[in-house]
């Protein structure tokens, strides 16, 4: 049994090393100069896995973002197309070797798809005749590590592809991820399963994992349990509002694939600063976890501590000692100092935007509508932000919330809050509400049961019923709403502190609940809300008993797998789970998402 | 003596030794045969032409019999085709047989024909007048020389593409001898035409070549290549066999023979020596003209090896090699060669005699070479009775050697156990040490197999512990195919039969053997087959390849993998028509919406008529709504979204069904306001259109649109407000103000100014404001301290919390008075109705009642719950207890 590795996390260095091979030996097999064109989704987590100068020793002359709109492209004599398998990209790249050809330009052309080709794709390139002059090949990347403890499909469609449009696909790139990762970590004891992707994967995974069980090693033990959690079991912690560090950095910035762009604003000098945002940032980690009203006063102390270490420096006697200081504290104070400046800047921008704007009355209402109370005035609240025409994220994040934590909203506010909506944002939201409909998200407390697609009606009627005053149940059993006006956001003693004390996520709540009880006996009263069911599974071996106690330490290891993202606020309160439990979690997802992206993803596009 | 049977040629021997005694010996006599034997041990052909040996002419057909190299009958059959003119074997053991007319026909040992081809339209005119099966580069090659002597040319008889090679000029008549040759990885073929060779290839180049022959040549009378290539053999017509380089520019000897007559067979034994067959007497001749004569009883026939040549007679099948060089050191008498002396003393030791001490002695330093010769030489011995006092001083010796590595010697000891079985005449392939390691062991198993010796080969593997994927498992897979090829039992007990061995041994391809019962015309067996294919990957394509369609699409859902999924849909959508096959997915969801997904990216009408087909007008609507923003020209926009209104009143979506209409209204007025105000307007919502008319000053269509479009009073307040604001136009906003009373309140006014920077005429509404409101507008407006003045005199707490809260670093003297003021608040509420106030008690000491002081935690409103507030929100006041 391979100990786990540093303060007992499994080292996701492996899945990185694993990935980064792959890939060198798929750009060998093209020798020589080649272009590489990356899909723009895939540029970030490819930064992550393989450097430029990785790729420029291997051959890479240049490295284009893939364009789906340019009809031909320039480049040497080879390229490399790495790609989503996606058929509007298929046609794209035939489009270009068209285009080559018909300038009698010859050139070598080859596709990796990420994370598996298609026959769809596959039959594109056949239809548009050009499956003869490629290659076509496979990189397997799966899981990015964006940190010790959160690992990232880095797939945003998940939620549209899976929830609305009920393409399975993504399924089986969630399920092969964790038998890869088994296949490194060894075999996971536990499993629990939250919502309907969550059992079609562990069943998909059961069936792969049976059909190599040849090949694996299975001597090694560096997870204990896996909680599989469907994003449409908890739709409503993602559109809350992010009050920690790092969700308010998302939500403000943006984090993608663990690096965030600070502009000129943050940075105060001409150009913008690319941070990597993990626990190696010793400031960061401190700060990230923190409640915001905790941050800006730990970053001040930090600065005066960082410049007493600066002043050190007058008080250097030997030349010795001045050398010694040049050579090493300097080097880490003038780092340290350049991250805390972007870190207070940083708060600086997120204080100012929050600040104004009446964002305490968006908060007030928001924090309300999650209690259920005062549905009057935070009717009234958003029909205010409609008629002087805000955000049209925030405030359908508002509609949202008032939908599902009422289960649904009454049939004349669902039409004059939509009529509004179409009035404020144009005419192509309707499509929108149709989407969050089918979702599930936004629906008739009437009708709810009868629109829909003959498809989707049984979902959404099974939906429906589960939703029954739904959220409202769920609270009370599982007191999701601190009863407790006085938390402490300094030292919280509850998860609720990532949404101020107001809120306990509900994903989180149900991974406690689990993990506490060891499984789901008991909870009958509050799974029976769950839409898509429950089911655990235990792969430990009774024989193994013996086994299974030595596993002790691992079986604190918990990998949480949200189906169709979770938010950092999620995240955080794990982590802060795990401190007042002892467990050590590690969260998977299939992309880190906020409100806004997660609503995006789903929002028709306005034309352009 | 180990020697004894040692025929010298020059200074090396040859020695002759019996494999077997034939199986046949009572029933065959070979003199009547056509005898063609495989090389490395393999089957031999017997194909007896009656027509020829009959002394009546009779029209009966040959019959052709394959037999084990130990004389075992596998197969026979009474031939059925044209006149066969040659048979060979190929080099996977499969028996070819050319037709005079070019057609060569294929079987298997066990003669169930595999396939055919022919060798082109010019031999099947003119008609093939001889034929060379060759081995070649790449397989097993055929030659056949036409009766226009021109020669065709086959390399590979698995790829049959056929080379018309150069022609000879001036060939008038059949060439008296031809061979094929190996250079330079291509075939070409060696012709002699009187006295000289001509070489011709397949560029069409020839090459006249007249080797050096001391006397004189009228004509090549026979020819003969070595096994590996390198060297030729020639008889000429003067009974000179001339030896040399295959390439002909060397001469190793001539040898005359003063024979007339050219011999039966022209072969070579190994590369050392060349045999001639004249009846039953063979004559062995060496590079240096030795030679040696040996006599048979019976006619015989010859094949040649890699490193000997087989000899194949009524009653004994021998083989004749070159005794080894290791062997030779071993054994020849007075060798004092390392190996020699471990093998003598190996032998006194078994003896119990002393002198094996003396030897180990005499060779103590090369002990190392000494043992690897007898571990060698035990390999290229034939009989176990001679290779087990081999082995057994090898590793007497090895007992002396502290770090020598026992790998040689086990795997000799292996390579020794398959070579004996494979060698029993129940199996009877006479293999050789280094015909095996030529081989190689996974081609010795793939022959086992093919011999149908499934049990044989499944054990050497075990033994060998070759891995499971390469060894056992698919020798299964290979007994499966077998199997299934077994008409006579029904495909039920076949597939039980099957699944009972094969289990779920991995590595074993149930769809290979499913797609073997295909082939074989099954297709029931290969459904139940592929039940145990747990690979839904291999499993769907061939289900497809069957036309179980429907099993194929239920199996790909099952699966989980929706590109199989796809596949299959793909495949049903091309080969149904379009009903039926909306007709087939409409009952699976996932294989329905999968196609959505499809056709989405893909084919949007087809997803469009499949709604309709559904009666999914709501989905149909949306459709058509989408579609809409794609159009480019206005007229088509408004023709979809017709369209899709008529789908939205038919899914009875009202709410729909007006927001169409009502966006074709907005449509048509845009567009007509970019035709008038010549700016754009086009895709703006309802709300952008009214408020960039209204900053456009254009207020009387801004009216129309609130009228037309029945806008609410609060949205067209606050719009109007906002867009004069942002224009900046005060003097409108002021008559604005002054004309229907605000349903917004005057504080938008002032919300409005304040934040476009005007706070003067923030002022002028500020008056206006109602009392309630005033607190906030004044902190809109940067009034903190009136603000907090107004709230004081309010007697409101909350809005001096509010005004608090806006409170910044610089205002610390208002913060501190407004702090002051809200504990007198408080402290006013306690004393007046203490059940208002929204501070709870928590005494700290027991006896609160005698202390006469109660702690009172004053906390924010629970909305406000500490949100950044980093200062202020939670105070702790003492208070004296009211009494």
């Amino acid at each position: 049994m391979a100990a786990p590795s540093v303060k007992g996390f499994p080292d996701f260095q492996r899945l990185k090393i694993l990935a980064k091979d792959e890939f060198t030996s798929l750009l060998d097999q093209m020798p020589g100069r080649k272009d590489l064109v990356i899909d723009g989704e895939l540029m970030k987590p490819l930064d992550r896995i393989a450097s430029v100068s990785l790729l420029k020793q291997r051959g890479v002359d240049k490295i284009f973002k893939f364009d789906s709109s340019l009809k031909s492209m320039h480049g040497c004599e080879q390229r490399i197309y790495l790609v989503r398998p996606r058929m509007t990209t298929m046609k794209a790249i035939a489009d270009h070797i068209n285009s080559d050809r018909n300038i009698n330009f010859k050139r070598k052309y080859s596709i990796i798809f990420v994370p598996r080709k298609l026959h769809t794709c596959l039959s594109v390139l056949e239809y548009e005749g050009v499956m003869g002059c490629v290659t076509v090949s496979e990189f397997q990347l799966d899981f990015v590590p964006l940190d010790k403890d959160v690992l990232s499909l880095e797939l945003p469609e998940f939620l549209k592809s899976f929830y609305l449009e009920n393409d399975q696909t993504w399924i089986h790139t969630v399920a092969k991820s964790l038998v890869r990762l088994q296949a490194l970590s060894g075999e996971i004891g536990h499993v629990y399963c939250i919502g309907r992707g969550a059992k079609m994967v562990n069943d998909l995974m059961n069936f792969l994992m049976k059909r190599n069980s040849s090949e694996q090693d299975f001597s090694r033990h560096e997870i204990g349990s896996l909680i599989l959690i469907d994003r449409d079991v908890d739709y409503v912690t993602p559109l809350c509002s992010q009050l920690t560090y790092e969700g308010l950095l998302d939500e403000t910035f943006g984090i993608k694939c663990g690096t965030i762009e600070f502009g000129p604003e943050v940075t105060g000098k001409q150009q913008s600063a690319k941070l990597l945002l993990n626990s190696d940032d010793a400031i960061f980690e401190d700060v990230r976890n923190r409640h915001f009203s905790n941050v800006l006063g730990y970053l001040s102390s930090k600065a005066k501590s960082l410049q007493q270490d600066f002043d050190k420096r007058h008080g250097l006697k030997s030349v010795g000692d001045m050398k010694d200081f040049v050579a090493n504290e300097l080097r880490r104070l003038k780092e340290q100092k350049s991250v805390l400046a972007n870190h207070i800047g940083a708060c600086e921008q997120i204080l100012g935007k929050k600040t104004k704007g009446g964002f305490e009355d968006y908060l007030q209402t928001e924090h309300s509508l999650l209690e259920g109370s005062g549905l009057r005035d935070n009717v009234n609240f958003i029909e205010e932000l409609l008629f002087k025409q805000d955000n049209m994220l925030k405030t359908l994040k508002l509609i949202c919330l008032l939908s599902l934590t009422q289960n649904g909203i009454s049939p004349q506010t669902y039409k004059s809050l939509k009529t509004q909506y179409l009035q404020s944002h144009g005419f192509e939201q309707l499509v929108t509400f149709s989407n969050l409909k089918s979702l599930g998200i936004v629906t008739d407390q009437e009708t709810g049961s009868q629109a829909g697609t003959p498809l989707n009606k049984v979902a959404s009627g099974m939906a429906a019923m589960t939703r029954r005053s739904t959220f409202q149940s769920l609270c009370k059993k599982l007191s999701l709403i601190p009863k407790s006006d006085d938390i402490d956001l300094k030292n919280p003693t509850d998860m609720s502190y990532v949404f101020s004390g107001a809120y306990t996520p509900l994903s989180c709540k149900l991974v406690e609940q689990v993990l506490t009880r060891g499984g789901f006996t008991g909870m009958e009263e509050i799974t029976k809300y769950l839409p898509g069911g429950v089911h655990s599974e235990n792969h430990v071996k009774a024989s193994k008993g013996k086994s299974a106690r030595q596993d002790r330490p691992v079986s604190k290891v918990v990998l949480v797998y949200f189906l169709g993202g979770c938010t950092y606020s999620e995240i955080t309160a794990l982590r802060f789970l795990g401190k007042l439990k002892g467990y050590i979690f590690v969260i998977a997802t299939t992309a880190i998402i906020n409100s806004s992206t997660m609503l995006e993803s789903v929002m028709e596009k306005p034309p352009i | 003596m180990a020697t004894a049977d040692w025929n010298p040629l020059g200074e090396i021997y040859y020695k002759k030794c019996e494999v077997y005694s034939m199986g046949w010996s009572d029933i065959v006599d070979i003199s009547k045969f056509e005898v063609s034997a495989a090389p490395y041990g393999g089957p031999i052909a017997l194909l007896k032409d009656e027509s020829k040996t009959a002394r009546v002419q009779v029209s009966t057909k040959p019959i052709i019999t394959v037999f084990t190299a130990a004389g075992k009958q596998i197969s026979q059959m009474r031939w059925n085709s044209g006149s066969i003119h040659k048979m060979g074997w190929s080099h996977t053991e499969d028996l070819l047989f050319v037709q005079d007319d070019g057609v060569v026909l294929v079987y298997d040992m066990f003669l169930t024909f595999k396939k055919t081809f022919g060798m082109g339209q010019e031999a099947k005119d003119v008609k093939v007048i001889d034929c060379k099966i060759f081995s070649s580069y790449q397989g097993t090659g055929i030659a056949v020389l036409t009766s226009t002597y021109r020669v065709f040319i086959i390399n590979s008889v698995d790829d049959p593409r056929i080379r018309r090679l150069a022609e000879v000029p001036g060939l008038s008549s059949a060439p008296s001898s031809w061979a094929v040759i190996n250079l330079d990885r291509q075939s070409r073929a060696l012709i002699a035409k009187g006295s000289e060779l001509c070489l011709i290839d397949q560029g069409g180049q020839y090459q006249v070549q007249t080797p050096d022959v001391s006397t004189e040549v009228t004509q090549f009378l026979a020819m003969s290549l070595s096994f590996n290539n390198r060297c030729l053999a020639m008889f000429t017509d003067k009974g000179v066999i001339w030896i040399g380089s295959s390439d002909l520019q060397k001469k190793y000897c001539e040898f005359n023979t003063k024979s007339p007559t050219p011999p039966q067979q022209l072969s070579w034994c190994g590369a050392g020596a060349v045999v001639g067959l004249w009846g039953n007497m063979m004559l062995v001749v060496g590079p240096d003209k030795d030679w040696i004569n040996f006599n048979f009883d019976n006619p015989v026939h010859l094949v040649e090896e890699e490193d000997g040549l087989r000899i194949i007679g009524k009653y004994q099948h021998e083989f004749l090699y070159k005794v080894p060089e290791v062997t030779e050191k071993i054994f020849k008498i007075g060798s004092m060669e390392p190996g020699a002396m471990l093998f003598e003393a190996s032998k006194e030791f078994y003896k119990g005699s002393q002198k094996a001490d003396e030897y180990i002695r005499i060779i103590k330093d090369k002990l190392e070479i000494a043992v690897s010769q007898c571990i060698e030489a035990a390999g290229h011995e034939i009989d176990p009775a001679k290779q087990k006092p081999l082995l057994r001083a090898a590793a007497f010796g090895k007992c002396f050697l502290t770090d020598y590595n026992p790998e040689a010697y086990v795997n000799m000891c292996q390579m020794l156990r398959v070579l004996n079985q494979v060698r029993n005449h129940v199996i009877g392939i006479p293999l050789t040490y280094s015909q095996l390691q030529h081989l190689s062991m996974p081609i010795l198993i793939d022959r086992l197999v093919l011999r149908k010796l499934f049990y044989y080969a499944v054990k050497i593997c075990q033994y060998l512990k070759i891995a499971d994927a390469e060894g056992a498992s698919r020798i299964l897979a290979h007994w499966a195919c077998y199997k299934v090829q077994q008409k006579n039992e029904d495909d039920e007990t076949i597939a039980r039969a099957i699944n009972q061995k094969l289990g779920d041994t991995p590595g074993i391809s149930y769809s290979d053997i499913a797609n073997h019962a295909l082939e074989e015309g099954r297709p029931d067996l290969a459904t139940r087959l592929l039940d145990f294919e747990p690979r839904a990957g291999q499993q769907v394509p061939l289900l497809m390849k069957m036309h179980k369609d429907n099993i194929a699409l239920s199996k790909a859902i099952e699966s989980g993998d929706t590109d199989l999924v796809y596949t299959v849909l793909l495949h049903l959508k091309e080969s149904m028509n379009q009903g039926e096959f909306f007709m087939a997915i409409r009952n699976m969801p996932i294989a329905y919406a999968l196609f959505i997904q499809y056709c989405r990216q893909q084919n949007r009408k087809l997803m469009e008529d499949l709604f309709y087909q559904e009666d999914n007008f709501q989905e149909e609507g949306t459709c058509k709504v989408v579609n809409s923003f794609n159009e480019d020209r206005m007229e088509d926009r408004i023709e979809e979204l017709k369209l899709a209104q008529a789908c939205f009143t038919k899914a009875k979506n009202e709410f729909a069904k007006v927001q169409t209409e009502e966006q074709i209204k907005l449509l048509k007025y845009q567009q007509r306001l970019e035709e008038e105000m010549n700016r754009p307007y086009l895709n703006l919502s309802l709300h952008q259109t009214i408020y960039r008319l209204t900053l456009a000053n254009n207020h009387k269509v801004a009216e129309q649109l609130r009228k037309e479009f029945k806008v609410p009073d609060r949205r067209f307040w606050w719009l109007k407000i906002n867009a004069l604001g942002e224009c900046g136009d005060w003097v409108e906003l002021e008559r604005f103000s002054k004309g229907k009373k605000a349903p917004v309140g005057m504080e938008a006014f002032v919300e409005v100014c304040a934040k476009h920077g005007n706070m003067k005429e923030a002022m002028k509404y500020l008056v206006k404001v109602s009392p309630e409101q005033k607190v906030k507008c004044l902190v809109k407006v940067g009034e903190r301290k009136k603000a907090a003045e107004t709230a004081f005199e309010n007697k409101n707490e909350e809005e001096l919390s509010y005004v608090l809260s806006k409170c910044g670093p610089s205002d610390k003297q208002l913060v501190d008075t407004i702090r002051e003021k809200q504990e007198f608040i408080i402290i006013q509420q306690r004393s007046g109705s203490p059940s208002e106030c929204s501070a709870k008690e928590s005494t700290s000491s027991s006896d609160a009642d005698h202390n006469q002081l109660a702690l009172y935690h004053v906390t924010c409103q629970p909305h406000n719950r500490g949100y950044m507030v980093p200062i202020g929100y939670k105070c702790t006041i003492y208070v004296t207890c009211p009494a």
